[in-house]
């Protein structure tokens, strides 16, 4: 398949082995992946503050890098969830709908298109807590929430347990949103902050070495807390640990 | 953990450490922490929100400053989350779970398409049952016609079960003024009336105080030992300073749970029956009901009263399930229908669900910014998620900041048991107070030089073309409110050596 892959610009800018994880995962799949230089944003951050008119000129220039691939996958739930559900500040024609339809975010893509069953390659001897961000639980639907009274089913757990060597622990609130929430995190930084130290403090008493999670921003704003309060805690994407990271 | 407790943050510390000193079951820690001075400090109860009129509450300061004081907030989130576990007890209990809310939403939204009718029906029904029906185009007028009920009654005190329709309308200061004690029976809320306070939660409305703050209350009003918080003690005295009043009062008042229109009766939820004692201790009983609690058949309640109390507080149903529906011999009931904005939130394409609600409060126990805020940091009568998407309705300028106190989440509308989008409907404020010019310019500016900046690639690349630069930068552009707010309680990312984009040109550059 021919896929255009979708580099979120704090991934861009701050994770660039999140990026190349995700790069080197689709190829080992033997997929021909192709990043569209010219790529900026999916325009979530001003829609989310409610600016949706200021996002029409980011969405379009979006399309115009998108277009025309068999799918667009990106190791972000919250960009992908925005393209997917709430990209609509420019006209809707049929080239920007399929464009938003065939945009994936990394696990969902490995899980329900690629039906991915193996990772040989992949080893990972720790124990993780696995942070189900708000935007791949509840908007993806990657697994079920507490909330509701609906069978199990975790499509990231159903990935990970298929990497050799690895532990599970589980947090008391496996569920409870970090507190990053895109401009949420400056807006209200005491309560974001507040959320996102006890978030980490769950996973280290539960014994994670590590959170993995499909969101990046959850990560880059749990690790900030973990680092101010002083938890030991270590943070990595799915997709490295899919892709054979060893540390 | 392998690392050792004095690597670890004190938060994270085993509570049974088996490396720790213990002395009579306390740790201890170090002489001087151990030392305590005779009298405990006692950490002040933060207050709510303040108020400049209409414009915009401030809801992240008055969060901060609950979370600056660690005893209330460590209470009230674990307290809340208690109940959002006992929620989900009473859920797996249910194998009809998911389908009882479908039941729900569905009879209140074909209801209030049908409101006109179900209303008029309620009316006739009432009235053939001997109950004197108003109605309120507003808080004015609602708090007008109880006033004009008393008067002729000559009644001078009144006793009422909480109700949020009553707060909505101001109630209790307009009765204040008019000169007619009003008694709160709810113990919750007498404890919100005698600190003169608002509730802080649609169904546990003291549940920010600690019982030291409401030891500390009750001993400035109602004379009980300031050292002594003993919640049986502090619940005793209440009880004992309370009843008379009750005795005493001349009419009474309650809010409404559902109003049937199939038979004009109202039914109350209360677990400490006091709803019960308002209405039936004086001769004269006013129900004040806001007309979206209208449900057409008896049979519907079945649905709601199964959802209530297991959504609220994870408790199967509630003590008391209270019907009322026509005076008792010698005495009067008046009900008194509300629209105060609802009919004009009815019409809002994008909003008339939140209509839907049954004030449960499971949308508040579930907000994990709820939980760390406070409910009277909203600065409004309804508080959490449920608040920000109905108190813009009411004023949308004084109310701008609320839908942004919410990182959109989504766990409010699981827990909705009328599935109410509630974060959808969050969203979608956001746009709406944006087209209506109800944000600061900063951000505006801010995000239209955001959207201008990412949609020009050059521009872009130029922005963020050394790490050290985007670090510098790339909060100005995406985030609007200064450069600190992200440093200030968390450290920022570890700029890497390169980006994506530019590993890409290095290593797989040939392909495009």
């Amino acid at each position: 398949m021919r896929i255009g892959l979708f580099i979120p610009c704090y991934i861009d800018t701050f994770f660039p082995e999140v990026g190349i994880a995700t790069l080197e995962l689709l190829d080992r799949f033997g997929h021909e992946v192709v990043y569209p230089r010219d790529q900026t944003c999916c325009g979530q951050p001003m829609a989310n503050s409610g600016f949706n008119a200021d996002c029409a000129a980011t969405e379009a220039l979006f399309v115009r890098n998108f277009s025309g691939f068999d799918y667009v996958v990106a190791p972000s739930g919250s960009c992908v969830h925005h393209v997917r559900a709430n990209f609509d500040a420019i006209e809707q024609t049929a080239e920007v709908k399929e464009v938003r339809a065939r945009t994936y975010e990394i696990v969902e893509f490995l899980h329900d298109i690629q039906k991915a069953d193996a990772f040989p390659w992949a080893r990972f001897p720790h124990r993780v807590g696995l942070h189900n961000s708000c935007g791949t639980l509840r908007a993806l639907k990657h697994a079920k929430p507490s909330e509701l009274h609906e069978p199990f089913f975790s499509k990231p757990m159903d990935l990970l347990s298929k990497v050799d060597g690895i532990e599970f622990a589980t947090p008391a609130r496996p569920d409870e949103c970090c507190g990053f929430g895109g401009t949420f995190s400056v807006f209200e930084e005491v309560v974001s902050t507040k959320m996102g130290y006890d978030k980490v403090s769950d996973h280290a008493r539960a014994g994670a070495e590590y959170i993995v999670s499909a969101d990046t921003s959850c990560l880059m704003h749990q690790q900030g807390c973990a680092e101010r309060i002083g938890v030991p805690m270590k943070f990595i994407h799915i997709a490295q640990i899919l892709n054979g990271a060893s540390a | 953990m392998s690392a050792s407790p004095g690597m670890l943050h004190p938060e994270l510390l085993d509570q049974h450490d088996t490396d720790s000193i213990h002395r009579h079951g306390h740790r201890l820690d170090h002489a001087e922490g151990a030392s305590k001075p005779l009298r405990s400090h006692r950490e002040p109860q933060p207050r709510g929100a303040k108020i400049h009129g209409n414009r915009p509450v401030d809801q992240a300061e008055a969060a901060a400053r609950f979370i600056a004081a660690p005893e209330h907030e460590k209470m009230h989130d674990e307290r809340l989350w208690d109940l959002r576990q006992k929620r989900d007890r009473e859920m797996h209990g249910i194998p009809e779970w998911e389908e009882l809310r479908s039941l729900a939403s569905a009879i209140k939204e074909h209801t209030l398409t049908h409101l006109d009718e179900y209303l008029e029906q309620f009316e006739a029904n009432a009235r053939s049952n001997g109950v004197h029906v108003h109605w309120a185009r507003d808080a004015a007028e609602h708090n007008r016609i109880v006033h004009d009920i008393l008067k002729d009654h000559g009644a001078k005190s009144l006793i009422k079960s909480k109700s949020m329709l009553t707060e909505e309308c101001g109630f209790r200061p307009y009765m204040a003024a008019a000169g007619i004690e009003v008694i709160e029976t709810d113990l919750g809320e007498r404890i919100q009336q005698l600190d003169n306070e608002d509730p802080s939660h649609v169904v546990v409305p003291a549940v920010h105080k600690l019982r030291t703050d409401v030891a500390e209350v009750f001993a400035k009003t109602i004379g009980t030992d300031p050292d002594n918080s003993d919640v049986h003690y502090l619940a005793e005295s209440q009880r004992e300073s309370n009843r008379p009043l009750i005795l005493a009062a001349d009419a009474g008042m309650t809010g409404c749970n559902f109003a049937v229109a199939e038979t004009g009766s109202v039914v109350v939820c209360t677990n400490e029956g006091n709803a019960d004692l308002s209405a039936n201790v004086p001769k004269l009983h006013i129900a004040s009901i806001g007309i979206e609690k209208i449900i057409p058949r008896f049979e519907h309640l079945a649905v709601f009263v199964r959802l209530l109390s297991r959504s609220a507080l994870g408790s199967p149903i509630t003590q008391y399930t209270s019907h009322f529906r026509g005076p008792r011999e010698g005495g009067e009931m008046h009900f008194v229908l509300v629209d105060n904005g609802r009919s004009e939130r009815l019409g809002l394409a994008e909003f008339w669900t939140s209509l839907k609600c049954i004030r449960c409060g499971a949308c508040m126990n579930t907000c994990p910014v709820y939980r760390r805020s406070g409910g009277l940091s909203y600065g409004a009568t309804y508080s959490g998620p449920i608040g920000l998407i109905i108190d813009p309705t009411f004023n949308a300028r004084k109310y701008s900041n609320l839908p942004f106190a919410s990182t959109l989440n989504g766990s409010c509308t699981n827990v909705c048991p009328v599935k109410i989008n509630i974060h959808e409907q969050i969203y979608a404020w956001r746009r709406e107070l944006v087209k209506r010019h109800e944000v600061p310019f900063v951000k505006k500016a801010a995000m239209k030089a955001a959207g201008e900046m990412l949609s020009r690639p050059a521009a872009y690349r130029a922005a963020i073309a050394t790490a050290d630069f985007a670090l510098a930068h790339l909060p100005r552009f995406v985030i609007y409110n200064g450069l600190n707010a992200w440093g200030k309680h968390r450290e920022v990312p570890h700029p890497p050596k390169q980006t994506f984009h530019s590993w890409y040109q290095a290593n797989r550059g040939d392909k495009r």
